[in-house]
């Protein structure tokens, strides 16, 4: 080199240490540390997902609106189910189940699909899939805005006991998702066919979701076979949403056996039920963080 | 000082599936019989980088230095070990790794920044600064997937150099763009030195890393070889190279030896027949230095003395010479036909010399292939693919291949009129 330079000493800065195994616990902080990146990511895959498409965020309306059109034909009409104001039962749940759908669906792949920054670029790849969640929260704001338009349109009165449960809910329901979804798509990185799965495990469990019909059909089963309703761990949080905006608990005309559409439970009765589905995501975050840290290690050298 | 990088013992597996099942149905037809090789990329390397310096880690293809910097850059995890890194860190892995082709310039500059760790108010502070680094005032507000490649790495680069990182990683990619971009990046990597950031470099030009290093290191297959100054390491790295290509003709040989029984293919062409009449016995690669250092100066004479044996006399004869560069490129070849000289009969044992006046080459590890034919280059007696070479070493701060003779001259301004008084 040429001539003699003089080179100033720096301030010591953070340290980083990347060693085959992290706790759990500093994964977590990792991913704090990060959370200005996952807004950003999450800004990014809007601005994606919209920029060449004429209609942009009104695509997202379509689809509960859809959904609203099919369901009420099938249920109202062809079968005749009776649930009155059926439109806004079932988008009280419906935009809950939505939610969790689309967000497991997009984090599944969001490993892979990414699969170009993995490979070159050092973050904590948790905030890949928390990112797909995150996207599909927006998603759910501007979905939710539909069933307002509707509730301040026919001037629908909420349980608003209720409601400070709305946002618990809500909380809940996004740990569950985002610590599925980590989970699914470190799986996904090494098992391709995760999402074709996913699909089908989604559908299933559509079905065991008080969404389109009444919780207290379920609840009146005898024996084990209502188990599966009682131990989804989305049905609390469908059924604060359902209790605090539909907020009927009975359908007077409805024939006999078919009027109980919600659990009259108290207030402390849907917190407990929903601190049930807090410990089950809890679990599964706790499990999803441990698996995607061991076989992070290796998604560079996979994808 | 303290270290901003300490490579504690890290080792790095890796699984060579022969077959890659990727999916559940798969990995279940193929259950508990997923046959795989385990290797090892990296095995026990340890060092550390001082707070301020410039580190190259030399090596050849599939040593692992690039294995070695993903683990520092934490994109792979070690198998074993850990790696302890200070400061901000930013990657130059690929340039523009990470860009988002929907997105514009501007925002990926954004995105990348703050994947680099930059929040976005400081982003916002070094914007311009980075725009105008990577020259593309005017298309900042493009979608990058509209920019040339050159616009491409320009922007990588310049989000990179500007979002202050403490420690740059930088693989092999201060070779691309223009050459005033290149002389721009090494600026940059100067700069860098004077505020005293850490730099690791990987690189197989061992020209960069005595240009612009403090220190090196040479991985040869996963494991550490030497940690040492610049100079030695480029040596010890030429050696390593050395004894990784020797391997190789042999093969070369026997392919030639298949060839000549079932007369097809190999390394040597069909249409040659290959024939064991006449065989090289001995290479000898001498130079006026011979004695205290086994390398050349630039412009030094050099004499390449070939021993042969011929098991029956051989009139049809001539003996050729080519030499590569490590690129592969061709530098030199000719043979005594070509040269117009009259080769006596080969009859039992011989020797013949090439003796070269000079050799105008600058820095580098150069191979030589000697072979002996029939005068129509028909019949291939014996044919050695680069099995010798020899190095040159460059004690002078000119670089480049070449050495082109040279001398530089002034003309005094006060004689120059009188010159042109004294032709009139």
């Amino acid at each position: 080199m040429s001539a003699p330079e003089i080179r100033v000493p720096r301030a010591p800065g953070k340290t980083t240490i990347v060693r085959p195994r992290m706790t759990a616990i500093e994964r977590f902080k990792r991913i704090v540390e990060r959370r200005e990146l996952l807004v950003g990511m999450i800004r990014n895959e809007l601005k994606i997902k919209y920029k060449n498409s004429v209609l942009g965020f009104a695509w997202s309306l379509l689809n509960p609106l859809l959904y609203l059109v099919v369901f009420y034909i099938a249920f109202t009409i062809i079968l005749g189910s009776g649930i009155p104001a059926f439109p806004i039962w079932l988008l009280s749940g419906l935009l809950v189940w939505n939610l969790f759908s689309t967000g497991l669906g997009a984090a599944t792949g969001s490993v892979v699909a990414n699969s170009g920054l993995v490979k070159k670029v050092s973050f904590p790849r948790e905030i890949l899939p928390l990112a797909a969640v995150g996207s599909m929260l927006v998603h759910f704001f501007l979905q939710s805005m539909v069933l307002f338009v509707v509730l301040a349109a026919v001037r629908w009165d909420l349980a608003w006991a209720y409601v400070p449960l709305i946002p618990l809910a809500l909380i809940v329901l996004l740990l569950l998702t985002s610590a599925l979804g980590i989970l699914l798509s470190a799986i996904n990185v090494y098992l391709r066919d995760t999402a074709h799965f996913l699909e089908l495990a989604l559908l299933a469990w559509f079905w065991v979701t008080p969404i389109v019909y009444q919780y207290q059909l379920v609840a009146q089963k005898p024996g084990w076979s209502k188990w599966p309703w009682f131990a989804n761990p989305v049905t609390p949080i469908v059924l604060i949403f359902q209790r605090a905006i539909y907020a009927r608990l009975t359908n007077p005309k409805a024939p006999v056996g078919h009027k109980e559409l919600l659990p009259n439970w108290p207030y402390w009765g849907f917190v407990a039920y929903l601190g049930y589905s807090l410990v089950f995501a809890l679990i599964i975050l706790t499990i999803a963080i441990k698996v995607f840290g061991r076989s992070e290690a290796n998604f560079a050298e996979e994808l | 000082m303290a270290a901003a990088i300490e490579v504690r013992s890290i080792s790095k597996e890796f699984k060579l599936y022969h077959e890659h099942y990727t999916s559940l149905k798969e990995r279940v037809i193929h259950y508990g019989r997923i046959p795989f090789e385990p290797f090892m990329a990296l095995q026990d390397v340890d060092f550390d980088v001082e707070e301020g310096s410039t580190v190259g880690i030399l090596g050849h293809n599939g040593c692992g230095k690039s294995t070695l910097l993903k683990c520092v850059a934490g994109i792979l995890q070690p198998t074993r070990g850990e790696i302890v890194t200070r400061g901000r860190m930013a990657a130059l892995l690929e340039l523009g790794a990470g860009f988002n082709h929907e997105l514009t310039g501007r925002e990926n500059v954004f995105m990348n920044a703050s994947i680099l760790g930059l929040s976005k108010k400081d982003t916002v502070k070094i914007f311009d600064e980075i725009v105008a680094f990577a020259e593309l005032e005017k298309f900042i507000d493009m979608q990058v997937r509209h920019y040339s490649s050159g616009m491409y790495v320009r922007l990588g680069f310049a989000v990179a150099v500007n979002v202050e990182p403490d420690i740059l990683l930088v693989d092999e990619v201060l070779a691309v763009g223009d050459e005033a971009f290149q002389r721009k990046c090494i600026e940059r990597v100067k700069k860098f030195q004077q505020e005293g950031r850490t730099i690791l470099v990987v690189t197989h030009a061992a020209d960069l890393v005595r240009r612009i290093c403090d220190r090196a290191i040479v991985l040869d297959h996963g494991k550490l070889v030497i940690d040492a100054a610049p100079g030695e390491a480029v040596r010890v790295f030429r050696e390593s190279l050395l004894g990784g290509e020797l391997n190789e003709p042999v093969e070369a040989e026997q392919a030639a030896d298949e060839a000549s029984a079932e007369t097809d293919g190999g390394e040597v062409q069909a249409s040659r027949e290959v024939t064991n009449r006449v065989q090289i016995t001995e290479v000898a690669i001498e130079h006026p230095g011979l004695l205290e250092r086994n390398w050349l100066l630039p412009d030094e004479p050099m004499t390449i003395r070939l021993k042969y044996h011929a098991t029956e006399r051989t009139d049809d004869i001539l003996f050729g010479i080519l030499i590569h560069d490590q690129d592969g490129n061709q530098l030199f070849g000719t043979n005594t036909r070509i040269l117009g000289i009259d080769v006596p009969p080969a009859d039992g044992d011989g020797e013949m010399s090439f003796e070269f006046h000079r050799v105008p080459l600058l820095d580098g590890t150069y191979l030589v292939t000697l072979a002996i034919q029939s005068v129509d280059e028909g019949t291939v007696y014996d044919w050695r693919e680069q099995q010798s070479s020899f190095e040159v070493m460059n004690p002078s701060q000119t670089n480049g291949l070449v050495s082109f003779p040279l001398d530089v001259k002034f003309v005094d301004p006060a004689q120059a009129p009188a010159a042109e008084d004294t032709r009139a």
